[in-house]
């Protein structure tokens, strides 16, 4: 052998020093703490929103309620002792309120103080004993202990609201009403109560009587039509899109359009909503049908979006072996790729119909951001949603609609994680992944 | 076409299961199968060998028309089965892989469970009506595949769970259980130990009493155990086919020569 050995070229091992080892470990510290940072980050925002809306909130879920000594006064009420429910329904039944409160503080007798010692009391009061007559007439010519709801400024000075160190011409409760609010707190006829009125009205221009049902129920009818719209609409788009449609042109130009439309501003579709089905088509204003059919259109591109993806992200060995043994495509696309999809497409269905649920732009060009004080009975009533609901509260002159604002929010955020552990649920219950 | 070739094409047709003529297959642009004829007897197992990416898998696919799903495939020529042309517009695809079955190069069980995965070809096309005929169907389909023993307790857990080669050990079994007449083998026995492959060497061979083969395979001694026909592909043509014993014996082109002696590959 002669000494011609060709160059050995250098062979190059792995860098195995301790330095490099120490880099790579500095970095993934690194990339952990700004993760973790990211996380805190988010989480102590969340939290902010949270005990913000929750501590301005959670005193709208009480009502100060005052008990009055009533004389249901047999000769007042019903002068002839006919009983006729005409008659008695017809009577003025705040003059009742209005005695018992003199009686309670018979010192006061001047005009202007007496109007402020009334205003003690929320002016549903009568109503409230018209229908305890009505239901039973029995009550008349008998003297009972019955609890009012309070003013809400009663019920804000109450709740600490309005603190009694500020001068009295910057309150809204005078030193006068203080007094007879600590008296009647002495006696023990204020009571704070769960609020069972909050959840159970409509809207109204009075603090104390106002409440969220009305606009749930809004919201849960609109929020029906949408779901109804714009799954089956949107689902069918994307697997027809995905599946079976030739991929050419038109359908390159569909699916930019598609996007597109994911991105126009929701009040554009409130336009076409205003243009197409209430002036064109004379459908119902502040309708929750009409209102559901606005936010389909705009709910609709977010969940062919998410379908298409899932769609995508379904593996094409599946396709095949469901092909392979000689299923139709549409059998495939029914037994093996739509099952597979399911988990993401609710995702996406879900992710559209929270965006839906908070809308109010939309919905202002069809009336439905309207004072709407009865509760929808069906899909063409007048009606509001919550996010309506709480701009108009939030837009309310009166300090007590602060508290009602917070907890109406505390309200769709509930609607809104309800509706995210439906999706989880659905989620789990498709997600057989294996 | 003059009369003798007319002629020629319809013997090749009677004594053939599948007669392909001048295919030719495009992925786009790139030109993948190029003028293939073959022919491929009935009750007969034909081995595809030849270098990785010499289009044996693509011709396969064109036997049961698996290539119609591939985005920009395009194929040419003739292909029949029993005569018929099954590229002809009158032809339903989905009858046809009923007939063709096909076994894929990459396991790909349905996410369902064994049982499932097992009985839905045969629940589509409408065989076993009942559950007991059903359960019939699947332990035979199973226990030709050489797979029951391994599964008969867990039928209800997933396919997906299984190990690589009982995966593809149940696929064998899904595409033996609708009874096609022809089943395609894209390299069955490449994920399997050399007992499993024997095991599917002699379901290959007993199946053969009842149904065409055709499996693509990476070994020639594979190719020289089981199959009566074989085919050298290279590049995309077909280079030379016959007689397994003749073709390996007595190879006539040089590049087959080349391959099965291990010169290139
Ligand atoms: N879906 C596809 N799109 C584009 N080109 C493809 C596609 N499938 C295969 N090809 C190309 O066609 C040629 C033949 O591929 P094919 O899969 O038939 O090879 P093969 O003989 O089965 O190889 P192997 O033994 O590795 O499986 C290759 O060059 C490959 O890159
Ligand atoms: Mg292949």
């Amino acid at each position: 052998m002669t000494e011609v050995a060709a160059p050995i070229t250098e062979i190059r091992r792995p860098d195995l020093s301790g330095k490099r080892v120490a880099r790579r470990y500095a970095a993934e510290r690194r990339f952990r703490a700004y993760g973790l940072t990211a996380i805190f980050i988010a989480v102590a925002m969340l939290g902010l929103l949270l005990v913000s809306i929750v501590s301005k909130g959670y005193s709208a879920f009480v009502q100060t309620y005052v008990e009055l000594e009533i004389n249901f006064d047999a000769a007042k009420i019903d002068p002839d002792g006919t009983r006729d429910p005409a008659k008695l329904a017809a009577f003025n039944y705040q003059g009742l309120v209005n005695d018992a409160l003199y009686a309670q503080f018979p010192d006061v007798t001047e005009r202007r103080e007496r109007r402020s010692l009334r205003g003690l009391i929320g002016n549903s009061a009568g109503i409230e004993l018209r229908d305890m007559v009505l239901a039973d007439p029995g009550l008349i010519g008998t003297t009972r202990e019955v609890a009012f709801k309070s003013s809400d400024d009663f019920d804000t000075f109450v709740k600490g609201h309005i603190s009694r160190d500020l001068a009295e011409a910057d309150r809204r409760v005078k030193d006068q009403e203080i007094a007879w609010i600590d008296a009647l707190e002495a006696d023990g006829q204020v009571d704070v109560r769960f609020n069972t009125t909050f959840f159970t009205t409509g809207d109204s221009r009075e603090p104390e009587q106002a409440g969220i049902w009305g606009a749930a129920v809004g919201s849960f009818l609109t929020l029906t039509i949408t779901l109804l719209l714009s799954f089956p609409i949107g689902v069918l788009a994307a697997v027809y899109l995905e599946e079976f449609a030739p991929k050419n042109r038109l359908t390159d130009l569909i699916e930019v359009n598609i996007n597109n439309l994911a991105a126009v501003p929701s009040i554009v579709f409130g336009l076409l909503g205003l243009a197409v089905f209430l002036n064109f088509l004379g459908m119902p204003r502040s309708a929750p049908l009409v209102g559901g059919m606005v936010l389909a259109l705009m709910t609709l591109p977010t969940i062919i979006i998410a379908a298409r993806a899932a769609l995508k992200a379904v593996p094409p060995s599946i396709r095949e072996a469901a092909l392979g043994v000689g299923a139709s495509r549409l059998q495939t696309v029914t037994h093996h790729v739509l099952p597979l999809a399911m988990p993401g497409i609710l995702t996406g269905t879900i992710i559209g119909m929270a965006q839906a649920l908070g809308e109010t732009a939309p919905l202002l060009m069809i009336g439905m951001v309207a004072f709407i004080v009865d509760i929808p009975g069906g899909f063409t009533d007048p009606a509001t949603v919550l996010p309506v609901q709480i701009y108009l509260w939030a837009d309310a002159p009166e300090r007590a609609f602060v508290a009602k604002t917070s907890a109406a929010i505390m309200v769709l955020l509930t609607f809104l994680i309800f509706m995210n552990a439906v999706a989880v649920l659905l989620r789990k219950r498709f997600e057989r992944r294996w | 076409m003059s009369a003798v070739e007319v002629q020629e094409a319809q013997i090749a047709h009677d004594l053939h299961k599948v007669v392909a003529r001048d295919v030719n297959v495009y992925y786009g642009e790139a030109h993948a199968l190029k003028h293939v004829d073959l022919d491929i007897g009935s009750n007969e197992v034909t081995s595809l060998i030849g270098p990785s990416g010499c289009g044996k898998s693509t011709f396969l696919r064109c036997l049961n028309r698996m290539n119609d799903v591939i985005e920009g495939c395009r194929v040419t020529g003739q292909i029949t089965l029993d005569g018929e042309d099954i590229y002809d517009k009158s032809l339903d695809v989905v009858q046809l892989r009923a007939r063709v079955g096909m076994v894929f190069q990459k396991p790909n069980p349905f996410p369902k469970s064994v049982y499932d995965n097992i009985a839905y070809g045969p629940r589509i096309h409408g065989i076993g009506a009942g559950k007991s005929e059903m359960d019939e169907i699947v332990e035979s389909s199973l226990s030709r595949a050489g797979l029951w023993e391994e599964v008969k307790d867990r039928l209800e857990k997933p396919g997906t769970g299984l190990s690589g080669g009982q995966q593809q050990r149940l696929c064998i079994a899904r595409a033996i259980a609708v009874n096609p007449e022809v089943i395609l083998m894209d390299e069955p026995c490449s994920a399997l130990d050399p007992i499993a492959t024997a095991k599917i060497e002699e379901l290959i061979d007993e199946l053969r009493q009842n149904f065409t083969i055709v499996i693509v395979t990476h070994s020639m001694q594979q190719a020289a155990r089981v199959s009566q026909k074989t085919a050298f592909f290279h590049l995309g043509t077909l280079v030379e086919w016959g007689d397994t014993q003749e073709l390996f014996t007595n190879p006539r082109d040089e590049r087959t020569q080349g391959y099965i002696t291990g010169r290139f590959g």
